[in-house]
């Protein structure tokens, strides 16, 4: 088996290596490119230099996106992670000891169906759910029940204020289903022993969870705060399909992938919109790599 | 080309979860969940890398020689008999059917040995784009919907063929009428963009006749006995009137389509201070957004927003809208005609669309009421690099036909640009009352282009005009806002500039 080692490898690494390459790494490439270009989308591109990111750097649409990235790269791991801890831990640990055994509160295995349940559903699916709920009229989930009520309805999409916040809402409903799950794994890995050792000195259950739960489910965190840190990078369908005019009103809750969108389709600017593609590219790998940095932490051996 | 980063957001990039850095201890279902997750991103990844393998290609030098026939009296144009022409119908409002039902079998009877491929799509831009890189775009393409190609991007690159000989050329139906004869006046001119060597000529041909107001139910309006308002006044009293009934007086939908909006600001301005104050603002002109006639449009109409308007309508699709309209929850919404063919299935029996054109806003306005802006609309080009452009062209000739407009006319149900060929069609009430304020407004028509021009600066009225009307921005603030992006648009060297 020795000697037929390198062919076996080359075998197996050949096709996704070339397929990956040509409809991976050359389009990124090539974005890099077309970045010191003015292409409009037909015809030669021509060679502009740095034009286009020295144009970015006074686009005040640019700057928006790139501040309602901080406030979601913030704001939606914290609310995400801290709910999904939550669910997890009483969904797994929560309902106290039985036969040995920690379990759940009571009906944990239907909720944990329930909570996964957004994470099926596409995204596009979720957005125009979502303008169900949020629409500004009395046909709206929300406000439909309000005004029934008397209320003044609430203009989610509508207040410059509130928009990005119902956005961000959206995005955590979307994503906690799937961190429960992921830290429902990471929790069913953590010896009983612990948690038995930890009761019987007298432990209740918000140190079980600070003492033990959490440190224990640390590199799991970890995971969780990149992939959802990487997701607030996105949010382009979310955003497309429920703010009101594209990332309005006046641009409160544009993201980097919209403007990308209009200026490379709407606007015919092709280069230009490379150019924030760059951007975003190494926002989101500084993002990826800074975190891994900076959360690095010895790891608990159990 | 740029729809790759957009999706490099959308997945994790598996080198930087198994480097050094992951920890050793990882749990087992955490692997797998990991592991699944970077599958799922692999998947993706080609589809991204798909969207953006189309990029730029080569230079398009390498064209074919062209097709082309000997001229006669029924082929002015000198079209080979048997050139294949391919037609490309942006699938919309009008649907394809006016295509392969009337404009194709018309040249399929001129030119029985032609083949015609047609092909109908929603997305012109995505199907059309590594055609034209490729240097091989289709003869004949309906440019229209919302991802048409960038006329300016087109006209640069000198993709348009010149239309002057078809608009030349002797017309199907008499030989001694040249085509732009035919056609109502002010098109051809439409469809004139400056190319790079500063030449003005004729590249689109706007072929639907499109006529803007402000729409009402001549139902809901005769059973309480409301008349059309011409003037400010009567319109303000005649609004009090309708919110008095628990109707909304006014409305538009502010998450997609707020230039409906400001139509209609530009509109009453033009009316106010003449149709130059719309000529400027094409141009490109220094201050041309905070010409006073502008500022007062959009003072008077800022105010109709807060006070007859509903703020909710900011959030709804131009669907809504018009669907409250339909149910007698709105009694004016601003559209173009193509609203009532729109509408078809949730108008109600009787509903009867009406259009009136903006009242008067002074006394001294420059244009009598009944003024209105009317326009070709759904963009048509013979691509100058395919083979059979002279066949396209032709294609063309055939549509302006009496027999090709008309025959739109009974598919689609609008005019077109040729009024022979709408005479004596009975059109249903809305389209009906919409010709008849084009033949009442007689020479005080007028249009503007900038939208087309210059889409940045259409997002831009956009994003203002809903600022302006939901009570967060003055007139002022709004003309201030948009003159910038105007004036920024104008020091864009890589910005294709078009004057009229």
């Amino acid at each position: 088996m020795r000697q037929g080692k390198y062919p076996f490898v080359i075998g197996f690494l050949i096709l996704p290596v070339t397929l990956y390459s040509v409809f991976v790494i050359a389009p990124y490439a090539q974005a890099f490119q077309l970045a010191m270009t003015n292409w409009r989308g037909i015809g030669t591109p021509e060679w502009i230099g740095f034009e286009n990111f020295q144009r970015l750097f006074n686009d005040t649409a640019f700057w928006k996106a790139v501040q309602h990235h901080g406030i979601i790269l913030l704001a939606l791991p914290l609310i995400t992670i801290a709910i999904a801890l939550f669910f997890a831990f009483l969904l797994n640990v929560g309902g106290g000891s039985k036969g040995g055994k920690r379990v759940g509160v009571r009906g944990s295995a239907f909720y944990r169906v329930v909570f996964f349940f957004p994470q099926v559903l596409a995204v596009a699916v979720i957005a125009v759910l979502f303008q169900m709920i949020y629409r500004p009229d009395e046909s709206g989930l929300i406000n439909g029940v309000l005004t029934k009520l008397g209320l003044e309805p609430i203009f989610f999409m509508i207040n410059p204020n509130l928009a990005l916040w119902s956005i961000i809402a959206v995005l955590v409903w979307q994503s906690v289903g799937f961190y429960v799950v992921l830290f429902s794994a990471g929790m069913a890995s953590i010896p009983t022993e612990i948690y038995e050792a930890a009761e019987i000195d007298g432990a209740t259950r918000v140190t079980l969870f600070f003492r033990v739960t959490l440190p224990l489910l640390w590199d799991t965190l970890q995971v969780a705060w990149v992939y959802l840190g990487i997701a607030a990078f996105d949010c382009f369908a979310i955003v497309a399909v429920l703010s009101i005019d594209s990332g309005g009103p006046d641009g409160a809750t544009t993201v980097l992938a919209m403007e990308i969108y209009r200026n490379a389709f709407t606007y015919g600017r092709a280069g230009y919109a490379s150019a924030m593609g760059v951007a975003l590219f190494f926002l989101t790998i500084t993002f990826a790599a800074l975190m891994l940095r900076v959360s690095k932490r010895e790891s608990i051996e159990y | 080309m740029s729809a790759t980063p957009d999706h490099t957001s959308d997945r994790v990039d598996p080198s930087t979860m198994t480097g050094p850095d992951l920890p050793a201890a990882l749990g087992t279902s955490r692997r797998t969940v990991l592991r699944r997750a970077a599958a799922a991103g692999l998947l993706v990844t080609p589809a991204a890398g798909l969207l953006g393998a189309c990029a730029t290609g080569g230079d398009d030098e390498g064209n074919t020689e062209q097709e082309t026939g000997a001229k006669s009296a029924t082929n002015p144009l000198g079209v080979k008999e048997d050139a294949a022409l391919e037609v490309i119908i942006f699938n919309g409002g009008y649907g394809e059917k006016y295509a392969t039902d009337v404009h194709e079998k018309l040249y399929k009877t001129a030119f029985p040995n032609a083949e015609i491929k047609h092909q109908a799509t929603q997305a012109v831009s995505t199907v059309l784009q590594p055609r034209f890189t490729a240097g091989d775009p289709p003869e004949f393409v309906n440019n229209s919907g919302e991802k048409f190609l960038d006329f300016g991007a087109l006209v640069n690159d000198n993709q348009l063929q010149d239309l002057t000989e078809l608009w030349d050329a002797p017309s199907v139906d008499d030989p001694n009428k040249k085509v732009r004869d035919t056609v109502i006046p002010g098109v051809i001119e439409q469809g004139m963009f400056t190319t790079k060597d500063g030449g003005r000529k004729p590249f689109v041909l706007y072929y639907v006749s499109t006529v803007y107001g402000i729409w009402y139910s001549g139902k809901l309006f005769k059973d309480n006995g409301w008349t059309v308002p011409t003037t400010w006044e009567q319109f303000t009293a005649l609004c009090d009137q309708i919110k008095a009934k628990g109707i909304t007086p006014f409305g538009y939908a502010g998450a997609n389509a707020a230039y409906y909006m400001w139509n209609v600001i530009l509109t009453q301005a033009a009316k106010v201070g003449g149709p130059d104050v719309l000529k400027s603002i094409d141009n490109l002109e220094p201050n041309a957004w905070k010409a006073d006639a502008i500022l007062q449009s959009a003072k008077a109409w800022a105010e109709i927003g807060a006070k007859y308007g509903d703020k909710s309508y900011e959030g709804l699709k131009h669907t809504d809208v018009q669907l409250r309209q339909n149910q007698y929850k709105l009694a004016f919404y601003p559209s173009g005609d193509w609203l009532e063919n729109e509408q078809k299935k949730d108008t109600p029996a009787g509903f009867e669309y009406q259009l009136m054109p903006v009242p008067s806003l002074t006394a001294g306005d420059k244009l009598p009421a009944g003024a209105i802006r009317a326009a070709g609309g759904e963009g048509y080009f013979v691509s100058a690099k395919s083979k059979n452009p002279r066949g396209g062209m032709e294609y063309m000739r055939q549509m302006l036909s009496k027999a090709g407009t008309r025959g739109f006319t009974e598919t689609v149900g609008a005019a077109t640009v040729v009024p022979a060929g709408s005479e004596g069609y009975s059109f249903p009430p809305g389209v009906a009352s919409s010709q008849a304020a084009l033949k009442a407004a007689g020479a005080n028509v007028f249009n503007m282009m900038f939208d087309n021009w210059y889409k940045e600066l259409d997002t831009e009225a956009r994003t203002a005009t809903n600022e302006l009307m939901f009570g967060r921005a003055s007139a002022e603030q709004w003309a201030e806002r948009i003159q910038k992006r105007a004036d920024a648009i104008k020091a864009d060297s890589s910005v294709a500039k078009f004057s009229r």
